[in-house]
């Protein structure tokens, strides 16, 4: 299978009917993800980020309209028949959401909720294998006593201990790819980076290929082997960590790095950008950046940039060689 | 900075029980949940002290009960030189003016079928300006949070999280505090428009002189506003001391793991480093665990630290830490190669 990668999205685009006719919430992104690497896509609320992975993976509303490829080692996602994305999601493809509290059904058991993902996939299996499996799954994610836990109830695990399971869960049918969608976003710190690190050994240990949403840089940071920055449902600039990080292109990336405090250098003042984004009601027409961008020019409220290689990353910006160079932060 | 060393808010000795469940007759409680244990810490005018801490450790009460929003269980609370611990609600309305707050979610701490201008006027009333003055100083305000003067017009649904936050803020600085308690005010707000808020906080307490009493759970933000920082855990307040000095040489295990979890937005340093991972979780506040409450979880620990709970003991003047073997961390052994972290 070398050659081909593992998820290539290619103008996948989600609309919504609104008021005043169909509003677009992804429009036409590209992204590529090879086998065992992780990719990140950060955005900041509404940037479209959840929606284009919900849209290739069909868990979107019947009433989006979704267009556009995703080829998930090769095969077509976008357009299969529900019965068949079904026998992938869960097997071939994992996913951790956010709030594992409302993922799982309350009144089921944790063991019985993962022996359920494990037997909808392989009707074999039995029912004592399938538990024996849970519990070791349980254990491969470092829960304590898993015989025991996976005898109780969602609620009676701690918000990180209720994501480990959703990520044993998520391995139980050995996936090659997971899609994890803030998984991180509402545990405390010291538990986020006990997720972290679980997830990042699970990853390279068994080879999945992971894309990881998030509005955090730094969880990114340290995961991520290509970053996608995304804005007003497109990408605006992607590149490996170090060059989204120190060679930015894109003024809005050059922003979001600038606003963020430092957690071990004093920051003298932070640099905001003014401004909120873009409401999907009411796009500006051009680059959807241009309102809030200290570059922006007349040229830039005309026409909507394409994503295009600027010096080492790929950036949608008309002015981009200006900035080039100048968005190095820290070295 | 010479105001810096009154204290206008000193809050000594303050804990807060609440009651959990009741006894076979209901005339009792069946335990009691020590959610704040023994917390000193005071804030002169134009200071911002941070709290810091995981959810549970007991920020956001300590923050209401200094409002007297929660009653404490014992303690003193002294505003501007006034006791306030036992005020009574009426006696306490005066007060409030030198004492206000911001919550986290400014949508529901903002009247839905009220005007920016309704919502201002409130406060200002209860200080008795007239109708003109008080448009005036509706104007005033809404330029001191900088935002457009149309925005008086308007209702809260309708203006973005950033925007209606700078409300709640203008709000809480309307009748000109002395004190305002800052409970997650950027924790809801995208990283750009966060920014923007903590800029504006920085600059209006420049201007006016305000205390600021910080709380939030991103280190990052408590560093960028604060002065001094308390760091909580379980109830009490395990390390303070001023802004840079926590962060460049916490003494305590739980502050050190608290700064080591956090990511760097930094690639190359971020892989680079080493990191403390904290293990298990936090105990039941139910059941404290006896002697040092993160014993359970220290890699330092002996078995002095579960008979013998540690105070809170100067390290440096100014920097104390509740630790019987405080110390820089053992795993970091280039502090001083400008990797501390």
């Amino acid at each position: 299978m070398t050659g081909s990668p593992l998820l290539e999205i290619r103008d996948l685009r989600a609309a919504f009917p609104g008021p005043s006719g169909p509003v677009e919430a992804v429009r036409g992104i590209d992204l590529t993800l090879e086998a065992s690497e992780v990719l990140g896509i950060v955005g900041e609320s509404g940037s479209g980020k959840s929606v284009a992975m919900m849209a290739l993976l069909q868990l979107l509303p019947s009433t989006a309209t979704i267009s556009g490829s995703a080829r998930f080692k090769g095969q077509e996602l976008i357009g299969m028949p529900r019965r068949e994305i079904r026998q992938i999601l869960g097997k071939d493809i994992g996913c951790i959401f956010q709030d594992p509290l409302s993922a799982f059904n309350p009144v089921l058991t944790i063991g019985a909720q993962i022996i359920e993902a494990i037997r909808l996939h392989d009707r074999k299996i039995s029912k004592r294998a399938a538990l024996s499996r849970a519990v070791e799954l349980l254990a491969s994610v470092s829960i304590p006593q898993p015989q025991q836990r996976a005898r109780q109830y969602p609620h009676e695990f701690s918000g990180g201990m209720r994501q480990r399971a959703m990520i044993a869960m998520a391995l139980a049918n050995e996936p090659s790819l997971l899609i994890a969608d803030e998984p991180t976003t509402a545990l405390d710190v010291t538990v986020q980076a006990q997720i972290l690190d679980l997830m990042r050994k699970l990853a390279q240990e068994r080879g999945i290929g992971m894309v990881l949403i998030t509005h955090d840089l730094g969880v990114v940071a340290g995961m991520a082997r290509d970053i996608a920055v995304m804005y007003g449902g497109r990408v605006v600039e992607t590149g490996t960590a170090e060059q989204i990080f120190y060679d930015t292109n894109h003024p809005y990336t050059q922003g979001l790095i600038a606003a963020m405090p430092s957690l071990d250098q004093k920051t003298d003042m932070l640099v905001s950008i003014e401004g909120t984004p873009p409401s999907i009601f009411s796009r500006p027409p051009g680059c959807s950046f241009a309102p809030r961008c200290h570059m922006a020019q007349p040229m830039c409220g005309e026409t909507d940039p394409e994503l295009r290689q600027v010096n080492t990353t790929l950036t949608a910006c008309l002015r981009a060689e200006e900035l080039a160079g100048q968005g190095r932060v820290t070295a | 900075m010479s105001d810096m060393t009154i204290p206008v808010l000193d809050v000594r000795n303050l804990s807060k029980d609440f009651p959990i469940g009741s006894n076979l007759l209901g005339t009792k409680p069946a335990q009691m949940l020590r959610a704040v244990s023994d917390v000193s810490f005071s804030v002169a005018a134009g200071e911002t002290f941070g709290l810091v801490g995981e959810s549970g450790c007991g920020k956001s009460t300590l923050g209401r009960c200094i409002l007297r929003l929660l009653e404490p269980s014992s303690g003193t609370i002294v505003l501007a030189e006034r006791d306030i611990t036992k005020c009574t609600a009426a006696e306490m309305r005066p007060m409030r003016r030198d004492l206000q707050i911001v919550f986290q979610d400014p949508m529901s701490s903002l009247h839905p079928s009220m005007t920016i201008a309704r919502i201002l006027s409130e406060g200002l009333r209860l200080v008795g300006l007239d109708k003109k003055t008080e448009a005036t100083r509706i104007t005033e305000l809404l330029e001191l949070v900088q935002l457009p003067q149309d925005v008086a017009a308007r209702y809260p649904h309708e203006l973005s999280g950033g925007q209606r936050q700078r409300i709640g803020i203008a709000r809480a600085i309307s009748v000109n505090p002395k004190v305002v308690v800052l409970d997650e005010p950027v924790s809801a707000l995208d990283v750009s428009i966060q920014a923007g808020v903590l800029n504006l906080l920085r600059d209006l307490q420049n201007r006016l002189n305000i205390a600021f009493v910080f709380i939030a759970h991103d280190l990052s933000v408590v560093r960028y506003v604060s002065h001094r920082i308390g760091v909580m855990y379980l109830g009490q307040i395990i390390e303070v001391g001023p802004a840079e000095v926590l962060f460049k040489n916490p003494q305590h295990p739980y502050t050190q793991a608290l700064l080591s979890a956090i990511p760097l937005a930094d690639p190359r340093r971020e892989r680079s480093r080493t990191r403390t991972i904290l293990q298990g979780e936090l105990p039941n506040p139910l059941d404290p665990p006896s002697g040092c409450r993160f014993r359970t979880r220290c890699a330092r620990v002996q078995p002095r630290c579960a008979t013998e709970a540690p105070a809170l003991n100067d390290a440096d003047p100014g920097h104390s830490v509740a630790c019987h073997f405080p110390g820089p961390d053992p795993t970091k052994t280039s502090l001083k190669n400008g990797a501390p972290l």
